[in-house]
């Protein structure tokens, strides 16, 4: 479950970005997960609504943007689209993949007052 | 921010503090209205559309929307680089070890700590959720060791390695092991400052645990295949296996060991002995540069 610590990590941020950015309610937040992440966007929406109490986020929508998974085919020579890391080149079927997007986990936004 | 106009002073993330007269922000429930006129400075501009709609509504208490961009691992991160720099600075070569429960990573320390403390200085961090058996067990061979206990926590963190790093102090070019918590899911995204990940996968195990576990695969530079000495008696198809790493990371270097028959040692020995003459060098060049700048100065008189 490091999805707790990851919530911590955010709370964490959070709590910078409001003496930063001068507010102190955090009603939405947008998180950015790529589906190749090492994060499951239940269990981090379950975590946040577990530690979000007594904080400024008390209360606060989590609203979760999944982007998708991309690598680059050494063999095709272009961007392919990769739905899971153990996937093959959906073009020519060969394994020299290297990822190039979808293994974000941020915080994109936040609406705040 | 002004509550009446929702003009927020900014919408992009930035670091500095700003100085605010009016002392709300402080993580406390305020619900005083301002409708007082406010003449502060607002900068040049006023702005009225940085709420969710985009648009100003009269009369209306309004959020506004800050943009972020953060990785949301962007602390551990941060503190990662600079274990790594620490690190550099004194030529350590640390290698954060990372593997199932029951894998045997401890056993393979041991003798692997054991067989080189004679040739280089060695340590040993030791993760685990609770109990100090395994810095034990590596003191026991004359090796220095600190146990690091994440309580509920599934992994280590770059925090927590800083600190064992302060309180270990490793000796300047030395080789640092680092025994994550037995896991193969979360320790894989957290950055520790380490040189390589080492990902132990026994024979004893699946030989599909890398498209299972595909995270830790991708995130690990070396797999050391271990317990090879029992493979008469398992169904493991070795070549089956490294397939499936190979597939989730094409630079994966593999090696194949027994800690117990010792077969396979040497060279994940030497892969260890390559890599610290790596850091040496680069440490010794940086020494140079910085030797140079002084002799010159002293030479300019």
């Amino acid at each position: 479950m490091h999805e707790m610590s990851l919530t911590e990590g955010i709370l964490q941020m959070l709590e910078d970005q409001a003496k930063a950015q001068a507010f102190s309610r955090v009603l939405t937040i947008w998180l950015e997960i790529g589906e190749l992440s090492t994060v499951d966007p239940d269990a981090l929406t379950f975590c946040f609504e577990a530690l979000r109490s007594g904080t400024l986020a008390d209360g606060a929508r989590v609203e979760i943007i999944r982007l998708p998974g991309q690598a680059f085919c050494m063999d095709c020579a272009r961007t392919v689209r990769l739905a899971q890391r153990y996937d093959s080149c959906p073009d020519c079927g060969g394994d020299s993949l290297q990822v190039t997007g979808g293994d974000e986990m941020r915080v994109k936004e936040l609406e705040v007052e | 921010m002004c509550t009446v106009c929702g003009c927020g002073s900014e919408t992009h993330s930035h670091d500095h503090p700003h100085d605010h007269d009016h002392g709300h922000g402080h993580g406390h429930d305020h619900d005083h209205d301002h409708d007082h006129d406010h003449d502060h400075d607002h900068g040049r501009d006023l702005h009225f559309g940085t709420g969710p709609a985009r648009a100003h509504v009269p009369g209306m208490t309004q959020s506004r929307l800050v943009s972020i961009e953060q990785d949301i691992l962007a602390h551990n991160d941060a503190l990662a680089a600079e274990n790594r720099e620490i690190l550099r600075d004194k030529g350590i070569l640390a290698l954060n070890l990372v593997s199932s429960p029951g894998s045997g990573k401890t056993t393979l320390l041991c003798r692997t700590a054991g067989d080189l403390k004679g040739r280089f200085a060695v340590s040993v961090i030791e993760g685990d959720q609770q109990t100090s058996f395994d810095a034990d067990r590596i003191r026991a061979i004359g090796v220095p060791a600190l146990q690091v206990n994440t309580g509920k926590g599934c992994h280590l963190d770059a925090q927590m390695v800083r600190r064992a790093i302060d309180k270990l102090a490793p000796a300047d070019d030395s080789v640092l092991f680092i025994e994550n918590v037995g896991n193969l899911v979360c320790p894989a995204g957290f950055d520790l400052g380490e040189a390589a990940k080492v990902v132990i996968l026994s024979v004893t195990e699946g030989e599909d645990k890398p498209l299972k576990y595909p995270d830790m695969f991708a995130a690990a530079k070396v797999l050391l295949l271990t317990k090879t000495d029992l493979l008469p008696h398992l169904s493991f198809d070795v070549e089956r296996c490294l397939g499936y790493a190979r597939k989730i990371n094409p630079a994966l270097a593999v090696m194949r060991l027994s800690a117990t028959g010792g077969e396979g040692l040497e060279a994940w020995y030497d892969w260890i002995a390559e890599r610290r003459r790596q850091v040496l060098a680069a440490r010794a060049a940086a020494l140079e540069a910085k030797l140079d700048a002084v002799r010159n100065a002293l030479n300019r008189g």
